[in-house]
Protein backbone atom coordinates (compact mmCIF):
# COMPACT_ATOMS: atom_id res chain seq x y z
CA UNK A 1 0.00 0.00 0.00
CA UNK A 2 1.08 3.40 -0.61
CA UNK A 3 0.91 5.60 1.92
CA UNK A 4 1.70 8.54 0.19
CA UNK A 5 -0.86 8.34 -2.72
CA UNK A 6 -3.79 10.61 -2.95
CA UNK A 7 -5.20 8.51 -5.77
CA UNK A 8 -4.08 5.16 -6.87
CA UNK A 9 -5.80 3.54 -9.83
CA UNK A 10 -5.01 -0.01 -10.83
CA UNK A 11 -6.83 -1.69 -13.67
CA UNK A 12 -10.18 0.60 -13.85
CA UNK A 13 -12.18 -0.10 -16.77
CA UNK A 14 -14.84 1.44 -17.94
CA UNK A 15 -17.58 1.25 -20.34
CA UNK A 16 -20.07 4.64 -21.42
CA UNK A 17 -22.35 3.49 -23.82
CA UNK A 18 -20.88 0.75 -26.65
CA UNK A 19 -17.47 2.59 -26.14
CA UNK A 20 -14.53 1.41 -23.71
CA UNK A 21 -12.79 4.93 -22.11
CA UNK A 22 -10.49 2.62 -19.97
CA UNK A 23 -9.31 -0.69 -20.84
CA UNK A 24 -6.96 -1.13 -17.63
CA UNK A 25 -6.33 2.14 -16.48
CA UNK A 26 -2.94 2.47 -13.87
CA UNK A 27 -2.46 5.70 -12.29
CA UNK A 28 -1.21 7.23 -8.88
CA UNK A 29 -1.51 11.00 -8.03
CA UNK A 30 1.21 11.63 -5.23
CA UNK A 31 -0.37 13.17 -1.92
CA UNK A 32 0.10 16.83 -1.76
CA UNK A 33 0.57 17.89 -5.64
CA UNK A 34 -0.42 19.80 -7.64
CA UNK A 35 -0.83 17.39 -10.66
CA UNK A 36 -2.53 18.56 -14.12
CA UNK A 37 -4.47 16.26 -15.95
CA UNK A 38 -3.76 17.04 -19.98
CA UNK A 39 -5.02 16.36 -23.20
CA UNK A 40 -7.53 16.66 -26.01
CA UNK A 41 -11.16 16.71 -25.43
CA UNK A 42 -12.94 13.33 -25.10
CA UNK A 43 -10.07 11.65 -23.92
CA UNK A 44 -11.44 10.50 -20.67
CA UNK A 45 -10.25 13.63 -18.69
CA UNK A 46 -13.82 14.11 -16.96
CA UNK A 47 -14.72 10.36 -17.04
CA UNK A 48 -11.52 10.11 -14.10
CA UNK A 49 -12.40 12.71 -12.20
CA UNK A 50 -15.74 11.13 -11.62
CA UNK A 51 -14.30 7.78 -11.28
CA UNK A 52 -12.11 9.19 -8.60
CA UNK A 53 -15.17 11.02 -6.65
CA UNK A 54 -17.35 8.22 -6.98
CA UNK A 55 -19.95 9.28 -9.33
CA UNK A 56 -18.72 7.03 -12.38
CA UNK A 57 -19.96 3.47 -12.44
CA UNK A 58 -17.37 1.64 -13.52
CA UNK A 59 -16.75 -2.06 -14.86
CA UNK A 60 -14.02 -3.20 -13.08
CA UNK A 61 -11.08 -2.21 -11.26
CA UNK A 62 -10.02 -0.28 -8.04
CA UNK A 63 -9.89 3.78 -7.44
CA UNK A 64 -8.46 4.35 -4.03
CA UNK A 65 -8.95 7.99 -3.23
CA UNK A 66 -7.12 9.02 0.83
CA UNK A 67 -6.79 5.73 1.14
CA UNK A 68 -10.26 4.80 0.94
CA UNK A 69 -12.59 3.43 -2.02
CA UNK A 70 -13.47 6.24 -4.15
CA UNK A 71 -17.32 7.11 -2.92
CA UNK A 72 -16.80 6.04 0.03
CA UNK A 73 -19.64 8.12 2.93
CA UNK A 74 -15.85 9.42 4.37
CA UNK A 75 -14.56 11.02 1.36
CA UNK A 76 -17.86 13.27 1.02
CA UNK A 77 -15.98 15.72 3.18
CA UNK A 78 -12.65 14.99 2.05
CA UNK A 79 -12.65 15.41 -1.49
CA UNK A 80 -13.94 18.58 -3.24
CA UNK A 81 -15.09 18.41 -6.94
CA UNK A 82 -16.30 21.11 -9.69
CA UNK A 83 -17.68 20.07 -12.78
CA UNK A 84 -16.99 21.55 -16.56
CA UNK A 85 -20.21 23.60 -16.23
CA UNK A 86 -20.80 25.55 -12.89
CA UNK A 87 -22.36 23.47 -10.98
CA UNK A 88 -24.22 26.02 -8.53
CA UNK A 89 -27.94 27.39 -8.54
CA UNK A 90 -28.64 30.34 -11.25
CA UNK A 91 -31.17 31.67 -9.23
CA UNK A 92 -29.54 31.89 -6.09
CA UNK A 93 -26.91 34.49 -5.28
CA UNK A 94 -23.36 33.75 -4.45
CA UNK A 95 -23.67 33.80 -0.87
CA UNK A 96 -27.24 31.96 -0.41
CA UNK A 97 -25.43 28.79 -2.94
CA UNK A 98 -22.31 28.57 -0.52
CA UNK A 99 -24.36 29.28 2.37
CA UNK A 100 -26.20 25.84 0.87
CA UNK A 101 -23.42 23.48 0.67
CA UNK A 102 -21.67 24.54 3.58
CA UNK A 103 -24.85 23.62 6.14
CA UNK A 104 -24.60 20.12 3.81
CA UNK A 105 -20.86 19.76 4.52
CA UNK A 106 -21.50 20.98 8.23
CA UNK A 107 -18.36 23.16 7.91
CA UNK A 108 -17.97 26.42 9.74
CA UNK A 109 -19.80 29.92 8.79
CA UNK A 110 -16.95 31.78 8.68
CA UNK A 111 -15.70 29.30 5.38
CA UNK A 112 -18.35 31.07 3.15
CA UNK A 113 -16.57 34.30 3.76
CA UNK A 114 -13.38 32.73 3.31
CA UNK A 115 -13.91 30.85 0.17
CA UNK A 116 -15.63 33.82 -1.79
CA UNK A 117 -12.39 35.87 -0.31
CA UNK A 118 -10.36 32.96 -2.34
CA UNK A 119 -12.07 33.09 -5.46
CA UNK A 120 -12.40 37.04 -5.39
CA UNK A 121 -15.72 36.76 -5.62
CA UNK A 122 -16.76 39.71 -2.69
CA UNK A 123 -17.79 42.66 -4.82
CA UNK A 124 -20.46 39.61 -6.60
CA UNK A 125 -21.64 37.88 -3.16
CA UNK A 126 -24.88 39.31 -2.99
CA UNK A 127 -25.90 38.56 -6.69
CA UNK A 128 -27.56 35.85 -8.32
CA UNK A 129 -25.46 33.47 -10.05
CA UNK A 130 -27.48 33.69 -13.09
CA UNK A 131 -26.64 37.49 -13.87
CA UNK A 132 -22.53 36.60 -13.53
CA UNK A 133 -20.61 36.29 -16.55
CA UNK A 134 -19.20 32.43 -17.61
CA UNK A 135 -15.50 33.34 -15.43
CA UNK A 136 -18.07 34.74 -12.24
CA UNK A 137 -20.35 31.44 -12.27
CA UNK A 138 -17.46 28.61 -12.40
CA UNK A 139 -15.34 30.96 -9.57
CA UNK A 140 -18.88 30.54 -7.48
CA UNK A 141 -18.57 26.88 -8.56
CA UNK A 142 -15.23 26.61 -7.62
CA UNK A 143 -15.53 28.10 -3.99
CA UNK A 144 -18.54 25.85 -2.87
CA UNK A 145 -15.68 23.20 -3.71
CA UNK A 146 -13.40 25.11 -1.43
CA UNK A 147 -15.77 24.60 1.24
CA UNK A 148 -14.82 22.11 4.46
CA UNK A 149 -11.29 22.99 3.28
CA UNK A 150 -10.97 19.20 1.74
CA UNK A 151 -7.40 17.71 1.39
CA UNK A 152 -8.26 16.36 -2.34
CA UNK A 153 -9.49 19.37 -4.94
CA UNK A 154 -10.40 17.62 -8.32
CA UNK A 155 -11.10 20.64 -10.66
CA UNK A 156 -12.58 20.04 -14.10
CA UNK A 157 -11.40 22.59 -16.35
CA UNK A 158 -11.63 25.29 -14.01
CA UNK A 159 -9.82 27.90 -16.01
CA UNK A 160 -11.75 26.73 -19.23
CA UNK A 161 -12.85 30.69 -20.51
CA UNK A 162 -11.25 33.07 -18.41
CA UNK A 163 -9.39 35.55 -19.46
CA UNK A 164 -5.53 35.67 -19.02
CA UNK A 165 -4.97 37.72 -15.82
CA UNK A 166 -7.77 35.36 -14.01
CA UNK A 167 -6.10 32.63 -15.19
CA UNK A 168 -3.03 33.02 -13.34
CA UNK A 169 -5.03 34.67 -10.36
CA UNK A 170 -6.20 30.63 -10.06
CA UNK A 171 -3.47 29.07 -10.82
CA UNK A 172 -2.11 31.35 -8.04
CA UNK A 173 -4.50 30.02 -5.78
CA UNK A 174 -4.07 26.58 -6.81
CA UNK A 175 -0.54 27.00 -6.02
CA UNK A 176 -1.31 27.82 -1.93
CA UNK A 177 -3.58 25.68 -1.39
CA UNK A 178 -0.81 23.03 -2.57
CA UNK A 179 1.34 24.97 -0.02
CA UNK A 180 -1.40 24.09 2.45
CA UNK A 181 -0.99 20.83 2.32
CA UNK A 182 -3.77 20.22 -0.51
CA UNK A 183 -3.49 17.51 -2.97
CA UNK A 184 -4.85 19.08 -6.14
CA UNK A 185 -5.80 17.25 -9.26
CA UNK A 186 -6.57 20.20 -12.14
CA UNK A 187 -7.94 19.18 -15.71
CA UNK A 188 -7.01 21.39 -18.96
CA UNK A 189 -6.83 21.55 -22.28
CA UNK A 190 -4.65 24.97 -22.27
CA UNK A 191 -1.29 23.25 -22.80
CA UNK A 192 0.43 26.46 -21.50
CA UNK A 193 -1.17 25.90 -18.02
CA UNK A 194 0.66 22.77 -17.69
CA UNK A 195 4.18 24.39 -16.68
CA UNK A 196 2.16 25.52 -13.31
CA UNK A 197 1.72 21.82 -12.01
CA UNK A 198 4.27 19.88 -10.07
CA UNK A 199 3.43 16.69 -12.29
CA UNK A 200 1.34 16.19 -15.76
CA UNK A 201 -0.87 13.05 -16.58
CA UNK A 202 -1.52 13.31 -20.71
CA UNK A 203 -4.16 11.54 -21.32
CA UNK A 204 -5.71 10.85 -24.56
CA UNK A 205 -8.12 7.60 -25.57
CA UNK A 206 -8.37 6.45 -22.06
CA UNK A 207 -4.41 6.04 -22.40
CA UNK A 208 -1.85 8.30 -19.76
CA UNK A 209 0.75 8.87 -22.66
CA UNK A 210 3.01 10.71 -19.67
CA UNK A 211 3.14 10.85 -16.06
CA UNK A 212 6.03 13.33 -15.58
CA UNK A 213 7.16 16.79 -14.21
CA UNK A 214 7.18 19.31 -16.43
CA UNK A 215 10.63 19.57 -16.82
CA UNK A 216 11.00 15.62 -17.23
CA UNK A 217 8.64 15.88 -19.96
CA UNK A 218 10.35 18.41 -22.15
CA UNK A 219 13.26 16.60 -21.61
CA UNK A 220 11.56 13.04 -22.54
CA UNK A 221 10.71 14.70 -25.62
CA UNK A 222 13.41 17.30 -26.57
CA UNK A 223 11.03 20.05 -26.99
CA UNK A 224 10.97 23.57 -25.29
CA UNK A 225 7.48 24.41 -24.66
CA UNK A 226 4.74 22.47 -23.59
CA UNK A 227 2.88 22.60 -26.29
CA UNK A 228 5.73 21.02 -28.56
CA UNK A 229 6.23 18.51 -26.22
CA UNK A 230 2.42 17.29 -26.38
CA UNK A 231 2.60 17.46 -29.71
CA UNK A 232 5.54 15.05 -30.21
CA UNK A 233 3.47 12.55 -27.79
CA UNK A 234 1.02 12.76 -29.68
CA UNK A 235 2.84 12.11 -33.17
CA UNK A 236 4.74 9.34 -31.22
CA UNK A 237 1.47 7.40 -29.72
CA UNK A 238 -0.36 7.68 -33.65
CA UNK A 239 2.87 6.04 -35.21
CA UNK A 240 2.69 3.29 -32.33
CA UNK A 241 -1.05 2.68 -32.91
CA UNK A 242 -0.55 2.85 -36.64
CA UNK A 243 1.99 -0.23 -36.18
CA UNK A 244 -0.16 -1.92 -33.75
CA UNK A 245 -3.14 -1.78 -36.06
CA UNK A 246 -0.59 -2.50 -39.37
CA UNK A 247 0.40 -5.73 -36.95
CA UNK A 248 -3.14 -7.05 -35.99
CA UNK A 249 -3.69 -6.22 -39.49
CA UNK A 250 -1.04 -9.05 -40.72
CA UNK A 251 -2.21 -11.75 -38.21
CA UNK B 1 -30.79 11.03 7.50
CA UNK B 2 -30.08 14.28 9.10
CA UNK B 3 -33.05 16.99 9.56
CA UNK B 4 -30.80 19.58 9.18
CA UNK B 5 -29.48 18.35 5.33
CA UNK B 6 -33.19 17.89 5.00
CA UNK B 7 -34.20 21.43 6.10
CA UNK B 8 -31.74 22.91 4.47
CA UNK B 9 -32.20 21.66 1.09
CA UNK B 10 -36.32 22.98 1.85
CA UNK B 11 -34.95 26.54 2.30
CA UNK B 12 -32.84 26.36 -0.15
CA UNK B 13 -35.52 25.54 -3.22
CA UNK B 14 -37.97 27.91 -1.23
CA UNK B 15 -35.16 31.05 -1.63
CA UNK B 16 -34.89 29.34 -5.29
CA UNK B 17 -38.71 30.11 -5.76
CA UNK B 18 -38.45 33.29 -4.25
CA UNK B 19 -36.78 34.63 -6.55
CA UNK B 20 -39.02 33.85 -9.25
CA UNK B 21 -42.61 35.44 -8.65
CA UNK B 22 -44.31 34.75 -11.51
CA UNK B 23 -43.73 30.81 -10.48
CA UNK B 24 -45.74 31.60 -7.26
CA UNK B 25 -48.34 33.63 -8.91
CA UNK B 26 -48.66 30.87 -11.43
CA UNK B 27 -48.88 28.26 -8.30
CA UNK B 28 -51.22 29.84 -6.39
CA UNK B 29 -53.76 31.57 -9.20
CA UNK B 30 -54.28 29.15 -11.70
CA UNK B 31 -55.91 26.15 -10.25
CA UNK B 32 -58.71 29.01 -8.72
CA UNK B 33 -59.10 30.11 -12.07
CA UNK B 34 -59.65 27.10 -14.01
CA UNK B 35 -62.16 25.84 -11.15
CA UNK B 36 -63.38 29.39 -11.65
CA UNK B 37 -64.26 28.87 -15.31
CA UNK B 38 -65.70 25.55 -14.17
CA UNK B 39 -68.18 26.88 -12.07
CA UNK B 40 -68.87 29.79 -15.01
CA UNK B 41 -69.63 26.94 -17.50
CA UNK B 42 -71.82 25.30 -15.66
CA UNK B 43 -73.13 28.02 -14.04
CA UNK B 44 -77.09 27.26 -14.24
CA UNK B 45 -76.87 23.52 -14.20
CA UNK B 46 -76.13 20.97 -11.11
CA UNK B 47 -73.08 20.02 -12.79
CA UNK B 48 -70.58 22.16 -10.52
CA UNK B 49 -71.82 20.40 -7.64
CA UNK B 50 -70.98 17.18 -8.76
CA UNK B 51 -67.66 18.11 -10.44
CA UNK B 52 -66.44 20.90 -8.29
CA UNK B 53 -65.00 18.48 -5.88
CA UNK B 54 -62.93 16.40 -7.94
CA UNK B 55 -61.36 19.17 -9.58
CA UNK B 56 -60.24 20.36 -6.07
CA UNK B 57 -58.23 17.19 -6.47
CA UNK B 58 -57.43 17.35 -9.96
CA UNK B 59 -55.43 20.33 -10.42
CA UNK B 60 -53.45 20.74 -7.30
CA UNK B 61 -52.11 17.22 -7.86
CA UNK B 62 -51.26 17.91 -11.98
CA UNK B 63 -49.80 21.61 -11.09
CA UNK B 64 -47.31 19.97 -8.15
CA UNK B 65 -47.29 17.25 -10.49
CA UNK B 66 -45.44 19.06 -13.37
CA UNK B 67 -43.20 21.61 -11.47
CA UNK B 68 -41.48 19.47 -9.17
CA UNK B 69 -40.89 16.57 -12.30
CA UNK B 70 -39.34 20.17 -14.22
CA UNK B 71 -37.40 21.35 -11.14
CA UNK B 72 -36.01 17.78 -10.06
CA UNK B 73 -35.27 16.94 -13.30
CA UNK B 74 -33.44 20.61 -14.12
CA UNK B 75 -31.02 20.06 -11.22
CA UNK B 76 -30.61 16.57 -12.77
CA UNK B 77 -29.29 18.59 -16.30
CA UNK B 78 -27.58 21.42 -14.66
CA UNK B 79 -25.34 18.83 -12.65
CA UNK B 80 -25.95 20.37 -9.33
CA UNK B 81 -27.56 16.85 -8.70
CA UNK B 82 -24.39 15.13 -9.54
CA UNK B 83 -22.36 17.79 -7.28
CA UNK B 84 -24.68 17.02 -4.31
CA UNK B 85 -24.25 13.71 -4.59
CA UNK B 86 -20.87 13.66 -3.69
CA UNK B 87 -21.46 15.59 -1.07
CA UNK B 88 -22.74 14.28 2.30
CA UNK B 89 -26.17 14.41 1.84
CA UNK B 90 -28.35 11.44 1.67
CA UNK B 91 -30.63 10.77 -1.05
CA UNK B 92 -33.34 10.42 1.57
CA UNK B 93 -32.69 13.86 2.63
CA UNK B 94 -32.29 15.41 -0.58
CA UNK B 95 -36.14 13.77 -1.95
CA UNK B 96 -37.61 14.81 1.33
CA UNK B 97 -36.15 18.18 0.98
CA UNK B 98 -38.02 18.36 -2.04
CA UNK B 99 -40.99 17.15 -0.69
CA UNK B 100 -41.33 19.48 2.52
CA UNK B 101 -40.50 22.49 0.24
CA UNK B 102 -43.11 21.84 -2.50
CA UNK B 103 -45.69 20.29 0.75
CA UNK B 104 -45.05 23.82 2.20
CA UNK B 105 -46.01 25.51 -1.46
CA UNK B 106 -49.39 23.28 -1.49
CA UNK B 107 -50.93 24.33 1.83
CA UNK B 108 -50.85 27.48 0.20
CA UNK B 109 -52.42 26.74 -2.91
CA UNK B 110 -54.72 24.50 -1.57
CA UNK B 111 -56.16 27.24 0.79
CA UNK B 112 -56.58 29.47 -2.00
CA UNK B 113 -58.23 26.76 -4.48
CA UNK B 114 -60.25 25.59 -1.52
CA UNK B 115 -61.57 29.04 -0.17
CA UNK B 116 -62.33 29.96 -3.68
CA UNK B 117 -64.44 27.55 -4.82
CA UNK B 118 -66.13 27.18 -1.30
CA UNK B 119 -66.56 31.09 -0.73
CA UNK B 120 -66.29 32.65 -4.31
CA UNK B 121 -68.16 29.75 -6.52
CA UNK B 122 -70.70 28.31 -4.03
CA UNK B 123 -69.08 25.00 -4.21
CA UNK B 124 -71.42 23.34 -1.90
CA UNK B 125 -70.08 21.36 0.99
CA UNK B 126 -71.98 19.50 3.77
CA UNK B 127 -68.73 17.91 5.38
CA UNK B 128 -66.37 19.65 7.18
CA UNK B 129 -64.35 21.99 5.07
CA UNK B 130 -61.12 21.36 7.14
CA UNK B 131 -61.14 17.74 5.73
CA UNK B 132 -61.83 18.81 2.29
CA UNK B 133 -58.79 21.55 2.70
CA UNK B 134 -57.08 18.02 4.10
CA UNK B 135 -57.89 16.01 1.02
CA UNK B 136 -57.07 18.68 -1.13
CA UNK B 137 -53.51 19.33 0.71
CA UNK B 138 -53.11 15.94 0.45
CA UNK B 139 -53.70 15.32 -3.31
CA UNK B 140 -51.28 18.28 -3.87
CA UNK B 141 -48.53 16.64 -1.63
CA UNK B 142 -49.46 13.32 -3.68
CA UNK B 143 -48.38 15.36 -7.03
CA UNK B 144 -45.43 16.30 -5.41
CA UNK B 145 -44.26 12.87 -4.68
CA UNK B 146 -45.20 11.28 -7.99
CA UNK B 147 -43.80 14.13 -9.58
CA UNK B 148 -40.28 13.57 -7.96
CA UNK B 149 -40.56 10.13 -8.81
CA UNK B 150 -41.23 10.85 -12.37
CA UNK B 151 -38.51 12.63 -12.76
CA UNK B 152 -36.11 10.28 -11.56
CA UNK B 153 -37.20 8.04 -14.82
CA UNK B 154 -36.54 11.45 -17.28
CA UNK B 155 -33.65 11.95 -18.90
CA UNK B 156 -35.17 15.20 -20.76
CA UNK B 157 -37.21 17.73 -20.42
CA UNK B 158 -39.59 16.42 -23.15
CA UNK B 159 -39.46 12.73 -21.63
CA UNK B 160 -40.62 14.22 -18.46
CA UNK B 161 -43.71 16.20 -19.66
CA UNK B 162 -44.46 13.43 -21.50
CA UNK B 163 -44.87 11.50 -17.97
CA UNK B 164 -48.23 13.50 -17.54
CA UNK B 165 -50.32 12.36 -19.93
CA UNK B 166 -48.57 9.12 -19.09
CA UNK B 167 -49.09 8.71 -14.99
CA UNK B 168 -51.82 11.50 -14.50
CA UNK B 169 -54.47 11.16 -17.51
CA UNK B 170 -55.45 7.19 -17.00
CA UNK B 171 -55.77 8.68 -13.13
CA UNK B 172 -58.38 11.52 -14.69
CA UNK B 173 -59.65 9.02 -17.26
CA UNK B 174 -60.88 6.30 -14.25
CA UNK B 175 -60.90 8.68 -11.24
CA UNK B 176 -64.74 8.73 -11.51
CA UNK B 177 -65.63 12.44 -13.12
CA UNK B 178 -66.19 11.45 -16.12
CA UNK B 179 -68.49 8.32 -15.33
CA UNK B 180 -69.05 7.34 -11.44
CA UNK B 181 -66.61 4.36 -10.71
CA UNK B 182 -69.51 2.02 -9.60
CA UNK B 183 -70.45 2.23 -13.04
CA UNK B 184 -67.46 1.23 -14.71
CA UNK B 185 -66.52 -2.46 -16.61
CA UNK B 186 -65.08 -4.43 -13.41
CA UNK B 187 -61.64 -4.50 -14.26
CA UNK B 188 -61.28 -0.80 -15.09
CA UNK B 189 -62.80 -0.52 -11.42
CA UNK B 190 -60.63 -2.92 -10.16
CA UNK B 191 -57.60 -0.79 -11.61
CA UNK B 192 -58.72 2.22 -10.68
CA UNK B 193 -58.73 1.14 -6.81
CA UNK B 194 -54.99 1.22 -7.18
CA UNK B 195 -55.00 4.63 -8.21
CA UNK B 196 -54.65 7.19 -6.04
CA UNK B 197 -56.19 9.86 -7.77
CA UNK B 198 -59.56 8.02 -7.45
CA UNK B 199 -59.53 7.52 -3.65
CA UNK B 200 -59.20 11.74 -3.63
CA UNK B 201 -62.18 12.08 -5.75
CA UNK B 202 -64.47 9.66 -3.53
CA UNK B 203 -63.38 11.25 -0.48
CA UNK B 204 -64.40 14.90 -1.69
CA UNK B 205 -67.48 13.75 -3.32
CA UNK B 206 -68.45 11.92 0.18
CA UNK B 207 -67.41 15.35 1.74
CA UNK B 208 -69.28 17.35 -0.89
CA UNK B 209 -72.83 15.53 -0.68
CA UNK B 210 -71.95 14.15 3.29
CA UNK B 211 -72.97 10.70 2.24
CA UNK B 212 -69.92 8.85 4.39
CA UNK B 213 -68.52 9.43 7.84
CA UNK B 214 -65.16 11.27 8.47
CA UNK B 215 -63.80 7.76 9.44
CA UNK B 216 -63.98 7.08 5.83
CA UNK B 217 -62.61 9.96 4.34
CA UNK B 218 -60.12 9.26 7.33
CA UNK B 219 -59.44 6.30 5.63
CA UNK B 220 -59.00 7.48 2.18
CA UNK B 221 -56.82 9.82 3.21
CA UNK B 222 -53.99 7.30 4.79
CA UNK B 223 -54.30 5.52 1.83
CA UNK B 224 -53.24 8.64 0.04
CA UNK B 225 -50.82 9.12 2.28
CA UNK B 226 -49.37 5.82 1.76
CA UNK B 227 -49.40 6.26 -2.06
CA UNK B 228 -47.10 9.66 -1.28
CA UNK B 229 -44.71 8.05 1.38
CA UNK B 230 -44.16 4.66 -1.39
CA UNK B 231 -43.32 7.25 -3.74
CA UNK B 232 -40.67 9.24 -1.58
CA UNK B 233 -39.28 5.89 -0.63
CA UNK B 234 -38.91 4.85 -4.45
CA UNK B 235 -37.37 7.84 -5.25
CA UNK B 236 -34.99 7.78 -2.74
CA UNK B 237 -33.99 4.29 -4.04
CA UNK B 238 -34.13 4.92 -7.95
CA UNK B 239 -31.81 8.13 -7.31
CA UNK B 240 -28.23 7.00 -7.95
CA UNK B 241 -24.87 8.35 -6.74
CA UNK B 242 -22.99 6.31 -9.76
CA UNK B 243 -24.08 6.70 -12.78
CA UNK B 244 -22.54 5.46 -16.32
Amino acid sequence: MNYSAAVQIADLHVTRGSRKVFDGLDLTVPRGALVGLLGPSGGGKTTLMRAIVGVQKVASGTVTVLDSPAGSPGLRYRVGYTTQSATVYDDLTVRQNLNYFRSILGAPRSDVDRVIEETDLGDHAGELVGALSGGQQSRASLAAALLGSPELLVLDEPTVGLDPVLRAELWTLFRRLQNGGTTLLVSSHVMDEATRCDRLLLMRMGEILADETPDGLLALTGTTTAEDAFLSLIASDNQRRNRQRRAEEEL
Amino acid sequence: MNLGRTFATTGRILTQIRHDPRTIGLLLVVPSLLIGLMSWLFADTPVFDAVGPAMLALFPFIVMFLITSISTLRERRSGTLERLLTLPISKLDFILGYAIAFGLLAILQASVAVGFSVWVCGLAIKGSIWLLFTVALADAVLGTTLGLLASAFARTEFQVVQFMPALVFPQVLLGGIFLPRANMPDVLYSISDWLPLSHAIDALNALSTGSEDDAYVGGKLLIIAAFAVGAVLLGALTLRRRTP
